[in-house]
């Protein structure tokens, strides 16, 4: 019968390859699925895979799509690295948001182009000052960051949906819960005109660099690392378990609170009830698929992004129902955990039958 | 809010707090076997759609609940095989269950959302109904409703007081000297995962047959990721998570009332509550360390290799 | 957890991977650059500019999916009229779930450049969106449900709920038993205000002493909390329920409780066959066959439009059986009113919540007044969230 034996070492090959696996794993089921359904597999893969790249627009759009996922993946990589479940980046997405809105809305007609770099450095202190709460709790009274995150996430949407229709809404909005449209001087500046893509694709890929050379090549990011595979370990070598924790809830909040103060910013141009874009949670995701590494998290956001819209136009083209770019995101990161179980162990047959 | 409205209120409470309470009793069969299943949310939607399908076609609540059973068990022993056997990472798996439950469910729920369940039954326990303030409290709920209380009970005894539950909880506490007195520690886990999940399933099926007799995607609503929360505030003891659960129902319908007396606080602070609750409770309840070592199971969340 | 990988060997293998998956990718596409049988081309918007000579296509962006039995269905039903009226002269399609706010800016783009050539928006959140491709399709003609901007090229149209409010306010004033009726309110903009207010004047209109209840879900659709808030409700005292969210949750947990409840968008009297008195309907139906039919003969023009019962909009159906005949009468009686022009809802005296005056007696209100509702009427309990 089989077994199930660890490896001496980790298989290489199969950490690069285990997410194509379970991408190719995910396809085929995906391609039997629109056959039961009906639909043509080879054209509905098609608006899946190759539609969303296939123009300048696209690309774009694209790009527009997968800079938030990749901003909050990395911050992600880093907490659960360190063993630290901050499910509850979408709450600090909101609240990144919140802040760069709050900042936003403060520019006049005369304020030059920098204020968009204060209204991020809000966002992104939104978000850290979030994560903190969930740092603080586990800190001072060891409550779980899986689940504090979480219930922040509930509140937090409530707290943007109490700003957009009471305090901060548009007088001149007919009494509709939204906030005034940022001025330009608020606004990310875009790369290229006539394409909605802008400067936080370059700070994604800013970041892509910082993340790889933090959690590779510094020291805190190793600490944090050994914190979450070794804790004995790290508490002998004298690493603090206190700092790690800090580090990677305010790292990931700051992230996660960018990633919302640049979609505000960015395309949004308001606040509106409808900030949360289930970001924070697709994020997850795609750090996982990414390996929890930088490099990886960048092909996996491009992923994700292009189940994304390659859902919405399958929809409108082919009528498939917009619930399957949840089946397909979720069955993506089953079949890469059970992938990846193959990296550090093998199948064996055992002659014998051993005890279990 | 006079007496009447109290009554009601009570009532109210009982049947929110059931959904919540049937996940966590399962999910502390989970937990006090050493495995964590962050996929309750993903297994109570599944299960949801699963039992208001079943009970559309055949007319049958009952069917409808052994249909969300069955879901949350199927979906539960997945997740098992992977933590369990191919050993992967606990609150990863737990996450994509919960993904994918979420996806899932969405998706096979399209065609229902049109669809109407056949007429609910109304219910009373001959004698207790008619009383007053007390009959309108308890007397009307579904059998469901006293069935979670049962059953609290009775995991509780038999945690405690039996061989089984004894050997669960040392499975819980201590893997690997459980494996060396021969128990199969391995199927004890699945087993415990499967019942679990069986749970779980109950109380999604339960949100669509009796607490919101429609099928709605998402319709949970995050009550998976309370009843998690829960196992914690219980201690993972089933008679607190009754406790916990009822408190948790109350705040959720004390903010509709609140909202109806005119009570001047804007409505989306009111909807916070629950969540704000949840928190505190988890703060003063963890913030004993010494309190949860004791109390937790403490292999929680460990892979286990033979 | 995961074992440190030398970064080079990872870029390399990246970069090669992304390369070669890369040239697959385009080469592929430049291959299938032809349509394929089941699909629609999607040719890029100006190809489309040009009036084909074959059937009108024209698009759908709903913000709820199909099966809500309210609002989106309601709008289905008005496109499945349109087909039916004009056979094939069109070609609709839909997308459903579009989220409000700049995603929606995407899908209606892919909807132009799919060639469609009339596009319906039927949310407020699709306003700005709509505005910005517009702005880039001059060939393209959008219409916006409930927004208030508009453009060469796009134009709004609305219903006049508050009439089917009113309708059904009547029949609960007639029917409740407490006094005290319930509204299960789901997002606190004028729309929602103003068709409680009405329901409420409604109720009055028979029964001067009725008191409505509100909650607030913060939600258009959101079955679970519309059950918690109409039990609440029904906990503090209201017999009858009303609603302006999208599902048939507060008729049915009326209906659970052996108390009254309407319809809201579309008939849900199947829902709860023993609670339900009356549905008050949304009928796009008219408005989307007069679109089409500018469109298809050219001339369409941009402004705004808000129906109501004299332009067969808005429409209350399904009257049930246990509602006394005078009470039909009665309702009968406003909507024929509504019709002919010779009765308005919205006629002074109408005082606030407060006991101000909000409406002298005789003055109609007029379109600019309706559309800035941010006041409970006298009756009404409770406080608007955050009402300044």
């Amino acid at each position: 019968m089989l077994r199930l034996e660890p490896r001496a070492a980790p298989s290489k090959a199969l950490t690069l390859l285990s997410p194509l696996i379970a991408l190719g794993i995910t396809v085929a089921v995906g391609a039997a699925l629109f056959l039961v359904l009906g639909k043509d597999p080879l054209l509905a893969l098609r608006l899946f895979f190759v539609e969303p790249l296939k123009s300048a627009y696209a690309l774009s759009e694209l790009s527009l799509k997968a800079t938030p996922l990749v901003l909050i993946a990395l911050g992600l990589s880093a907490c659960f690295r360190a063993n630290l479940w901050n499910i509850g980046a979408e709450g600090q997405f909101i609240l990144g948001a919140v802040c760069a809105g709050g900042v936003a809305m403060h520019a006049t007609p005369d304020t030059g182009h920098w204020f968009v770099v204060p209204v991020l450095l809000a966002g992104a202190a939104g978000g850290m000052a979030w994560a903190g709460i969930v740092a603080a709790l586990r800190d001072r009274f060891h409550a779980s960051e899986i689940l504090v995150s979480l219930m922040l996430v509930y509140v937090a949407e409530m707290f943007l949906s109490y700003l957009v229709y009471g305090p901060w809404k548009d007088p001149a909005g007919y009494n509709f819960p939204q906030t005034i449209t940022f001025l330009e001087a608020s606004r990310v500046p875009r790369l290229f005109a006539g394409l909605r893509v802008n400067w936080g694709l370059v700070i994604a890929l800013v970041a892509v660099g910082g993340f790889a050379v933090f959690l590779f090549r510094s020291l805190p990011g190793f600490q944090l690392q050994v914190g979450g595979l070794a804790p004995a370990a790290a508490r002998y070598a004298g690493f603090s378990s206190r700092k790690a924790l800090w580090t990677a809830l305010l790292l990931s909040g700051g992230m996660a609170g960018l990633a919302g103060a640049l979609d505000v910013a960015g395309p949004q141009g308001q606040l509106t009830p409808y900030v949360p874009m289930g970001y924070g949670f697709a994020a997850i995701i795609v750090a996982f698929v990414g390996r929890l590494n930088p490099v990886g998290i960048v092909f996996s956001a491009i992923l994700m992004s292009m189940f994304y819209i390659g859902g919405e136009m399958a929809q409108s083209r082919l009528g498939l129902p917009k619930a399957l770019t949840g089946v397909f995101q979720g069955l993506l990161l089953f079949a890469l955990l059970a992938c990846d179980t193959f990296i550090h162990q093998r199948l064996r047959w055992a002659r014998s039958r051993h005890e279990r | 809010m006079n007496a009447e409205s109290l009554a009601l209120l009570l009532a109210a409470t009982l049947n929110a707090g059931t959904v919540v309470a049937l996940a966590s009793l399962g999910l502390i069969i989970n937990e006090r076997a050493g495995v964590l299943n962050l996929g309750a949310e993903g297994m109570m939607l599944v299960a949801a759609i699963a039992g208001y399908a079943a009970s559309v076609h055949t007319g049958s609540d009952w069917v409808g609940f052994g249909a969300g059973v069955l879901a949350g068990a199927v979906l539960a022993v997945v997740f098992g095989w992977l933590v369990i056997w191919l050993n992967t990472n606990q609150y990863a798996t737990g996450l994509a269950l919960s993904l994918f439950g979420a996806g899932l469910s969405a998706f096979a729920g399209i065609a229902y959302t049109q669809q109407r369940l056949a007429e609910r039954p109304h219910f009373a326990v001959p004698g207790l109904a008619d009383v007053p303030f007390l009959g309108t409290a308890i007397g009307h709920q579904h059998p469901l409703v006293y069935g979670t209380i049962a059953l609290a009970a009775a995991l509780a005894w038999w945690l405690t007081r039996t061989r089984g539950g004894l050997v669960l909880r040392a499975v819980g506490e201590s893997p690997e000297s459980a494996h060396a007195l021969g128990y199969p520690v391995r199927r004890i886990r699945l087993l415990a995962v499967a019942a679990g999940g069986a749970l779980c399933g109950l109380a999604g099926a339960y949100i669509s047959l009796v607490y919101t007799p429609l099928w709605v995607e998402g319709m949970v609503a995050g009550k998976g990721w309370i009843a998690l929360a829960l196992t914690t505030f219980a201690t993972w003891r089933p008679a607190r998570v009754l406790l916990g659960a009822y408190l948790f129902g109350g705040v959720t319908m004390l903010q509709f009332q609140l909202q109806g007396q005119g009570v001047q606080i804007p409505s989306q602070w009111l909807t916070m509550l629950p969540y704000l609750a949840t928190i505190l409770v988890l703060v003063l309840i963890s913030r004993n360390p010494i309190w949860i070592r004791i109390n937790m199971p403490a292999s929680l969340g460990k892979p286990f290799q033979p | 957890m995961f074992s440190p990988l030398s970064k080079r060997s990872v870029l390399k293998f990246a970069g090669w991977a992304a390369l070669a998956a890369g040239a697959a990718l385009v080469g592929c596409g430049k291959k299938e650059a032809a349509p394929d049988a089941a699909a629609v081309p999607s040719e890029p918007a100006s190809a489309a500019a040009v009036a084909p000579a074959g059937p009108l296509k024209i698009a759908f962006a709903y913000v709820g999916p199909v099966g809500d039995a309210g609002w989106t269905f309601a709008h289905n039903a008005g496109r499945l009229a349109v087909e039916k009226e004009f056979g094939d002269k069109v070609v609709t399609s839909i997308v459903e779930k579009v989220p409000e706010g700049p995603e929606a800016e995407r899908v209606i783009r892919d909807l132009v450049g799919q060639g469609n050539t009339l596009v319906f928006g039927t949310t407020f959140g699709y306003m700005e969106p709509m505005l910005k491709v517009a702005a880039d399709s001059p060939a393209v003609k959008f219409e916006h449900a409930t927004g208030y901007k508009t453009a060469p090229n796009m134009r709004t149209y609305d219903s006049r709920t508050y009439e089917g409010a009113y309708m059904a306010g009547v029949i609960a004033g007639a029917m409740t038993k407490t006094g005290t009726v319930g509204v299960v309110g789901s997002i606190p903009i004028p729309e929602v205000i103003r068709n409680i207010n009405s329901f409420t004047m409604g109720a009055q209109s028979v029964n001067p002493k009725v008191k409505t209840k509100v909650v607030w879900v913060n939600a258009w659709f959101d079955p679970p909390k519309e059950t918690e808030g109409a039990q609440s409700l029904l906990n503090q005292g209201a017999d009858v329920l009303f609603q302006n969210t999208d599902s048939a949750a507060v008729l049915q947990t009326a209906e659970k409780a052996g108390k009254y409840a309407f319809g809201w968008d579309s008939d849900m009297s199947a829902f709860g066959p023993k609670a339900h008195l009356a549905s008050a309907v949304i009928n796009w139906a008219p408005y989307y066959i007069k679109a089409t039919k500018d469109v298809l003969e050219g001339t369409w023009s941009t402004g705004g439009v808000w129906w109501g019962v004299k332009e067969g909009a808005i429409d209350i159906v399904a009257i049930s059986d246990k509602v006394p005949a005078e009470v039909k009468a009665k309702v009968e009686a406003v909507k024929a009113g509504l019709k002919d022009g010779s009765f308005a809802v919205w006629k002074g005296p109408i005082l606030k919540q407060d006991g101000k005056e909000a409406l002298a007696k005789d003055v109609v209100a007029d379109d600019k007044f309706l559309s800035g509702i941010d006041f409970y009427v006298k009756g009404v309990e409770g406080a608007i969230p955050s009402a300044k």
